[in-house]
């Protein structure tokens, strides 16, 4: 069984924490030992979050070593660009197409990253990077919030796992009115 | 079956299991959720009490009559409750009492980075440390039965990424044990449980007496354990930290130690006996380290790794790395070296839009008031562009530090700012004091009627308990004036000239004072007004409605723009806008 170190990063209310929990229930499923952690605290009034999700045969710490990072998952581009250090040589970036500008910007204080700069920044951990308008196929969708949801049916892609097992979980873990909305988000993300 | 749970969740489920019946606590990252959790069992009472203090006292009078009792609480809330604490390691209890405890190291939500195994030593009690969250389930059970068999609180010690991190529990089948059918008599025993001091001299020896056979029983326990490998190197450890190495140090002797209070001499000779080098990783202080040099054994420690902050794989590796422990480095060097080409802003956390605090202290910054603070989310009131709050040191300090700059006398005028919460946990007695003891200062009650920072818990205040019933709500405004203040007024931090008006009239009064600023957490509300908008063509970019430091408002190339989705409409930008630039639609 291949371990498999996922990193999301994003901002507070963008929906990671949902989305963390739903990819650590799927491990779990699929027979995995999971481990899941993430700060949060402080992440309702717009700060950064960061959830670390572990699959393997047995896992120790809940949180990935540097280096070791087999699919990075960006909801939000600048605060995909932190993690480079953290990425394997051959890590999959998986990075929203997305901006929430951080208050020293709103300010004119600081400058926000264009997304050459932020592709530049990743490289130098991985080359491997793809961009997704999960926001954009979301609001489409009708519901801007389901920008998680599209984002793990792109990474499904990756982890393999069946589709029932991982829809299975989504609506399990969503309540009964959105379960329609989500099914599509995750079909839409996974066919991309 | 098996469920994936937190820490958190974990502790609350292993001491519904074990029977515990009454649980109290006062919200604080990170162990707030463990009352949550717990409140939702049947057939247990759970309470938010105003402070850690009397929540402790609460978890030992439950003990005292029988029952199984929890009490939870971040790191410096064992702060405030531990005067109750010591008491209750002399009197000892009836029922068992768990004192779940969540340190903070890298201070994720806290201001201070204490490591709080120091209590056990001090206090003279056991503690327990999970790994994960099967462990936080089992170890529940097992300080419970200690609890009892020792007649002594038992502490179970978590950190941040014990708390938070989930991962898979064993749900079993049977539930809790029935509580018992008839109400018990209470077992009246003055000599035990009354500490004065002829009483408590007769109880010191146990203690001391108790602490050496809660040293022998820890040799034995399964959760102490070696665990072979490679004996060239042996590490010792606990909690996240024995995951973090066990990662590091895949082949290394381990020396897993479960119980982290008192400590298992003879395991620890023996461990030591078998391993060529003994290096203990240990976040926070050398607290085995020096445990084990005073025992005679030659240890590594904070030698090499460092006494501040956080641990993770990555830092023991380096640490690890440096002192010569391990020689392949698992990270390929150039990528961990190479340094972001570009420099990426943070994103610091700030007032959420449409929060009643922005208001108060955009108020408080123009009147230019030197502005003694406390915890919560009001906080954030320190940081620029709002810039207006010059101290904040733990729960409760506000009031009293006020009447102490106040007392020594500064040219300033001077605010104390306190959160409603906040307020109940520790502002009654300093206000008292203000009052008794004569300085003319302003307090300000930042009352957004919850508890927010720590996710929207009920307080004394609101009317509602931890388990969702309807209670008695403590009315701010009639318990201030009940101390005896005469100057109190309650007024909307979202009328700016009002609130100035206010706050004028009180730091001209001459006399101690309170203001009640009130505006519910929107957050919790879920309100949301019409946002105004930027007529660009009168916009001249002046900069001054981003002074309120609110997230939708952003300076574009030629004016200022308002983000519709994120602004609540709570109005201040159309207020402060010096061309009126900002208007809010009129249908």
């Amino acid at each position: 069984m291949k371990k498999v170190d996922i990193l999301m990063a994003g901002v507070g209310g963008q929906g990671t924490i949902l989305a963390s929990n739903i990819l650590s229930e799927v491990g779990l499923e699929l027979g995995y030992d999971v481990k899941k952690a993430e700060v949060h605290g402080m992440a309702q009034r717009g700060g950064t979050v960061e959830s670390h999700v572990r699959w393997g045969e047995k896992v120790y710490s809940p949180v990935i070593e540097q280096g070791e990072v087999d699919i990075l998952l960006g909801f939000e581009m600048l605060e995909s660009g932190r993690w480079s250090a953290y990425l394997k040589k051959d890590a999959v970036i998986i990075i929203n197409r997305y901006r929430i500008p951080p208050p020293a910007v709103n300010l004119g204080k600081a400058r926000y990253p264009s997304e050459e700069e932020i592709e530049s920044t990743l490289k130098s951990g991985s080359q491997n990077i793809l961009w997704i308008n999960a926001t954009e196929i979301a609001k489409e969708l009708g519901n801007p919030a389901m920008v998680g949801v599209v984002l793990l049916g792109v990474l499904s892609k990756h982890l393999g796992g069946a589709e029932d097992v991982w829809l299975g979980v989504i609506k399990r873990m969503v309540p009964p009115k959105f379960q329609e909305l989500n099914t599509k988000a995750f079909l839409a993300g996974r066919q991309i | 079956m098996k469920k994936l749970m937190t820490g958190n969740e974990a502790l609350a489920y292993g001491a519904y299991l074990s029977g515990v019946r009454v649980g109290a606590a006062y919200p604080g990252t990170p162990s707030t959720e463990i009352m949550e959790n717990f409140a939702r069992y049947p057939g247990v009472f759970a309470e938010w009490a105003p402070n850690e203090k009397v929540a402790m006292d609460v978890g030992i009078g439950a003990a005292y009559a029988g029952s199984r009792a929890m009490v939870s609480m971040k790191h410096v809330g064992l702060n405030v409750a531990a005067d109750s604490l010591f008491y209750a390691v002399y009197t000892g209890l009836k029922g068992g009492l768990v004192i779940a405890c969540a340190d903070d190291p890298g201070m994720h939500s806290s201001q201070n980075e204490q490591d709080n195994r120091n209590y056990a030593k001090f206090a003279k009690l056991p503690m327990l440390e999970p790994a994960d969250s099967e462990e936080c389930k089992q170890f529940m059970g097992i300080a419970l039965e200690m609890s009892e068999a020792f007649d002594t609180p038992v502490i179970v010690r978590t950190v941040t990424r014990i708390s938070h991190s989930s991962s898979p529990v064993e749900i079993l089948e049977d539930g809790p044990p029935p509580p018992p059918e008839d109400l018990p008599l209470y077992e009246r025993n003055p000599l035990k449980c009354v500490m004065v001091p002829a009483n408590a001299r007769q109880r010191h020896p146990v203690i001391e007496e108790k602490i050496k056979k809660l040293a022998d029983y820890a040799e034995t326990i399964a959760i102490n354990r070696i665990e072979p490998g490679d004996d060239s190197l042996g590490i010792v450890a606990s909690g996240s930290v024995y995951q973090y190495a066990r990662e590091v140090f895949p082949n290394a002797t381990f020396l897993k130690l479960g119980m982290v209070y008192p400590l298992p001499q003879k395991l620890i000779k023996e461990f030591a006996s078998r391993v060529k080098t003994v290096v203990v990783i240990e976040e926070l202080d050398p607290f085995f380290e020096e445990h084990i040099r005073l025992m005679g054994i030659e240890v590594k420690g904070k030698d090499i790794f460092p006494m501040i902050g956080e641990f993770s794989p990555s830092l023991i590796h380096q640490c690890a790395l440096e002192a010569g422990l391990i020689d392949a480095p698992a990270v390929e060097a150039e990528a961990a070296a190479t340094a972001p080409a570009v420099e990426l802003p943070i994103r610091p956390p700030i007032l959420c839009p449409g929060c009643g605090h922005r208001g108060m202290f955009h108020v408080l910054r123009e009147t230019g008031v030197l502005v003694l603070g406390d915890i919560g989310c009001y906080t954030l009131g320190f940081a620029p562009p709002l810039s207006a709050m010059h101290t904040c040191g733990c729960m409760g300090a506000s009031i009293g530090v006020a009447h102490g700059v106040a007392k020594a006398g500064v040219k300033d005028r001077i605010v104390a700012v306190i959160g409603d919460s906040t307020f109940f946990h520790s502002g009654i007695h300093p206000l008292i004091d203000v009052l008794y003891n004569e300085s003319n200062i302003t307090v300000i009650i930042a009352d957004n009627s919850v508890t927010a920072m720590t996710g929207h818990q009920q307080h004394p205040g609101t009317g509602i308990t931890l388990q969702k019933k309807t209670t008695h709500a403590v009315d701010l405004e009639k318990l201030v004036r009940s101390i005896g203040y005469n100057l109190v007024d309650v007024v909307d931090p979202y009328n700016l000239e009002k609130f100035e008006e206010v706050l004028e009239n009180h730091l001209n009064s001459g006399k101690p004072s309170v203001i009640i600023s009130k505006r519910p957490c929107v957050l919790y509300t879920k309100e949301k007004r019409t946002p105004p908008q930027v007529n660009a063509d009168e916009c001249t970019n002046c900069g001054t409605c981003l002074d309120l430091g609110c997230s939708p408002l952003m300076q574009e190339e030629n004016n200022v723009s308002i983000d519709p989705m994120l602004c609540n409409g709570c109005g201040l930008c159309v207020q402060v806008c010096p061309v009126e630039a900002i208007v809010h639609e009129v249908n």
